[in-house]
């Protein structure tokens, strides 16, 4: 164990495991809970009913696992970047540069850590009896997998998505509407996820009888936190069983970037109880933490949104202040409440990446292994390239490639003043 | 509390054989400036009731009305402290009218809820609604506000069943706010049937006042629910109003809420033979 991990498990009193939040009211910690209109709160309950329920039947498991295999082509590789790994090596100092894997999410069906959940959530709906599902979406990952599982399911769908994302994010767009799905353009507030997210709100509260809300990540009110995590548990899970078999030991480090927190939280998840495993949540610092960012642990303090207690950017009145990033999947002001806790307990460092160190990743990685990163990735490929060159080279670090960057090309180039 | 302004207001209003008429406003909407010309214009249209909102970024469970309200209100420069100040600037006006704040947890807890309870104690407020605190997460608000006297007024939908409806009614006071429509606020209405039985169901269930609320636009609308109902909240029928005429909305508003009252005063048999 290196100084600096002794030093942080020291700091934690650690309870008898990490791994077993929330508690029955749905708090990790303070964070958490269930802070939605009284409309909502019957149907919260009973999706909390319905999933424990199938979490009870072998044969909802089942289901979820040959879904994510046939489906989604799990378990996806655990990948050896042996050149990413070689060029920071190059400018490390001698016997630095620890060996980085990555957990290739991207080659998921649709392109994203995002249809684990979905493909959970159809099968909530599906129990429930609901055939119509709606969802948020920023960068429009979940919107796509959202109406990737609609058609699977034969399900109607309708997507939220802010108007300035629309824009931004049009290969989405047009992909959601082939799968089926009608995309609504939020024109409200700042036009981006957290306004996708107040309109599906509505949405939902006036259609509670016949429609499932598909959050797209590790937030909102209780029992979603808990439920998204434990669909994106697979991505640990895989990670942990791959790492042993090709290290014989677990990984020295993860890397994950945080929207919402549900790639990170599904990755570090089956880890939280193994003290040797440090964790870095990457938050986006957009323009850097003096200007416009969307790094809610950084920057913001704790408040209620969107059904939950967590850290929020917001004023000294609790207005929600615009979030920013160049990655729309990562342009929100809030994370999910585990994070928080994970955050305020120090199990979970979280670190900042603005916008230009996340460009410049998406074409080192890009040009180095051939793996074009979506921007939310690159967010963690940054930071990887910031701590492997400061570790032994016997050291193994695990970052989540959370998607691909097809999805981002229009955007880079314009940033790079590239027209295409 | 001193005086329970709520319960003796519908106290009055059921000696006079109608229900009481609950309006809402943004605070701040179209500015603070233009609020305590507006708030006047309630009470003197009729309204037996202040609902005050205070605006939030993000008013999720408000249709496209109030949430225009609240972001105008926020354009026009409106913080926490100029909301308490219109309503402790309110209270000397009217002493005797009650006054609710509405809104969302988060610009009301920012600061602990003991602030906020503090703040509405010293400002003369009633009551809170609090839109987004389901009794599963009263320890955030509840408490503070009961010991400083303030009533916290719950809400019931047609979500809310047999089996729920105890949880809601525990700790809940002042009012009981039907909200009648599952959905946001806005245009939707609700069918008078459902209305009338949902109103007979609550009422089995507790013995406090029962005011509906949500997608009550006009005065025929006002009149059939105030006779089967304790109160009739209107909102976004009057935020619409604001947001048409702006600065100079406030007669626009007395006349509005008079034809309400009209309405409401119509089902009163006392009404009627001072009116014969
Ligand atoms: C590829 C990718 N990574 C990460 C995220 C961030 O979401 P979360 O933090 O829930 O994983 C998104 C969101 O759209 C995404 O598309």
């Amino acid at each position: 164990m290196t100084e600096e991990i002794e030093a942080m498990t020291d700091s934690i009193t650690l309870p008898n495991s990490l791994r077993s939040q929330p508690d029955a009211s749905g708090h990790f910690g303070s964070f958490g809970g269930r802070y939605v209109a009284e409309t909502l709160m019957p149907l919260i309950l009973e999706l909390e009913k319905v999933y424990r329920d199938a979490r009870q039947d072998p044969a909802f498991d089942a289901e979820f696992t040959e879904l994510l295999r046939s489906y989604v082509g799990r378990p996806n590789p655990l990948y050896y970047a042996g050149r990413l790994t070689e060029a920071l090596r190059a400018e490390a100092a001698p016997g630095k540069g620890a060996k980085i894997y990555l957990k290739r999410e991207e080659l998921n069906h649709t392109g994203a850590h995002k249809i684990n959940n979905c493909i959970g959530q159809a099968l909530l709906a599906r129990r429930m009896g609901k055939k119509k599902v709606i969802a948020e979406t920023g960068a429009g990952q979940h919107g796509v997998a959202t109406a990737t599982v609609a058609a699977l399911f034969g399900m109607e769908c309708k997507i939220f998505m802010g108007a300035k994302d629309v824009e931004r994010q049009k290969p989405n767009v047009f992909r959601m509407k082939l799968l089926g799905a009608e995309v609504i353009p939020v024109v409200s507030g700042s036009q981006t996820l957290k306004d996708a997210m107040n309109d599906a709100l509505r949405h939902w509260v006036s259609n509670v009888h016949d429609t499932f809300y598909i959050i797209g990540t590790a937030a909102g009110p209780h029992p979603y936190p808990e439920l998204v995590r434990d669909f994106q548990s697979v991505i640990g899970r895989e990670a942990r069983e791959q790492i042993l078999e090709l290290e014989g030991r677990l990984p020295d480090m993860l890397i994950a970037p945080v929207g919402g927190g549900s790639n990170a939280i599904g990755l570090f998840h089956p880890f939280l109880d193994d003290a040797e495993v440090r964790m870095i949540g990457v938050e986006a610092a957009g323009e850097g933490l003096a200007g416009k960012h969307a790094a809610s642990l950084a920057g913001g303090k704790s408040g209620i949104l969107h059904g939950n207690r967590t850290y929020l950017l917001q004023d000294e009145d609790g207005q929600i202040t615009e979030a920013h990033s160049i990655s729309a999947g990562l342009d929100y002001p809030g994370i999910g409440p585990e994070h928080s806790w994970l955050h305020e307990i120090g199990r979970v460092e979280y670190m900042p990446i603005t916008d230009d160190e996340a460009l410049a990743s998406f074409q080192k990685l890009s040009a180095l292994e051939g793996i074009i990163p979506a921007l939310e990735s690159a967010h963690a490929i940054a930071i990887a390239e910031k701590v492997a060159p400061t570790l032994d080279a016997d050291r193994i670090i695990v970052v989540n490639l959370s998607g691909r960057g097809d999805k981002d090309i229009f955007t880079v180039a314009s940033a790079l003043g590239v027209e295409i | 509390m001193t005086v329970d302004r709520l319960s003796a207001r519908f106290a009055a209003c059921k000696s006079q054989g109608r229900a009481a008429l609950v309006t809402f406003v943004t605070a701040g909407d179209p500015s603070v400036a233009d609020t305590p010309a507006i708030l006047d214009a309630l009470v003197e249209g009729g309204a037996d009731i202040i609902e005050l909102g205070m605006p939030f970024t993000d008013p999720m469970a408000d249709g496209p009305a109030i949430e225009l309200a609240n972001l105008r209100s926020l354009g026009s420069g409106t913080k926490t402290k100029d909301i308490f100040a219109l309503a402790s600037a309110f209270r000397a006006r009217h002493p005797e009218t009650p006054l609710v704040l509405m809104g969302y947890a988060n610009p009301m807890l920012v600061r602990g809820p003991q602030w906020f309870a503090d703040q509405c104690s010293a400002a003369g407020v009633d009551g809170v609604v609090c839109v987004d605190v389901p009794p599963e997460e009263d320890a955030e608000i509840g408490p503070a506000l009961r010991a400083a006297g303030i009533h916290l007024i719950r809400l019931a939908t047609p979500t809310t069943d047999a089996a729920r409806l105890p949880a809601v009614l525990n700790g809940a006071s002042g009012f009981l706010y039907h909200v009648a429509v599952a959905g946001i606020t806005g245009k939707q209405q609700a069918a008078q049937a459902a209305v009338e039985q949902a109103v007979a169901r609550l009422k089995t269930a507790t013995d406090l006042p029962i005011a509906v609320g949500f997608g009550v636009r006009s005065a025929e609308q006002a009149a059939a629910i105030g006779r089967v109902a304790d109160g009739v909240v209107v909102g976004s029928a009057i935020v619409d109003i604001i947001g048409s005429h702006g600065d100079a909305a406030a007669p626009f508003v007395k006349e509005f809420v008079a034809a309400l009252r009209g309405a409401l005063n119509a089902n009163s048999p006392h009404f009627r033979e001072t009116a014969a």
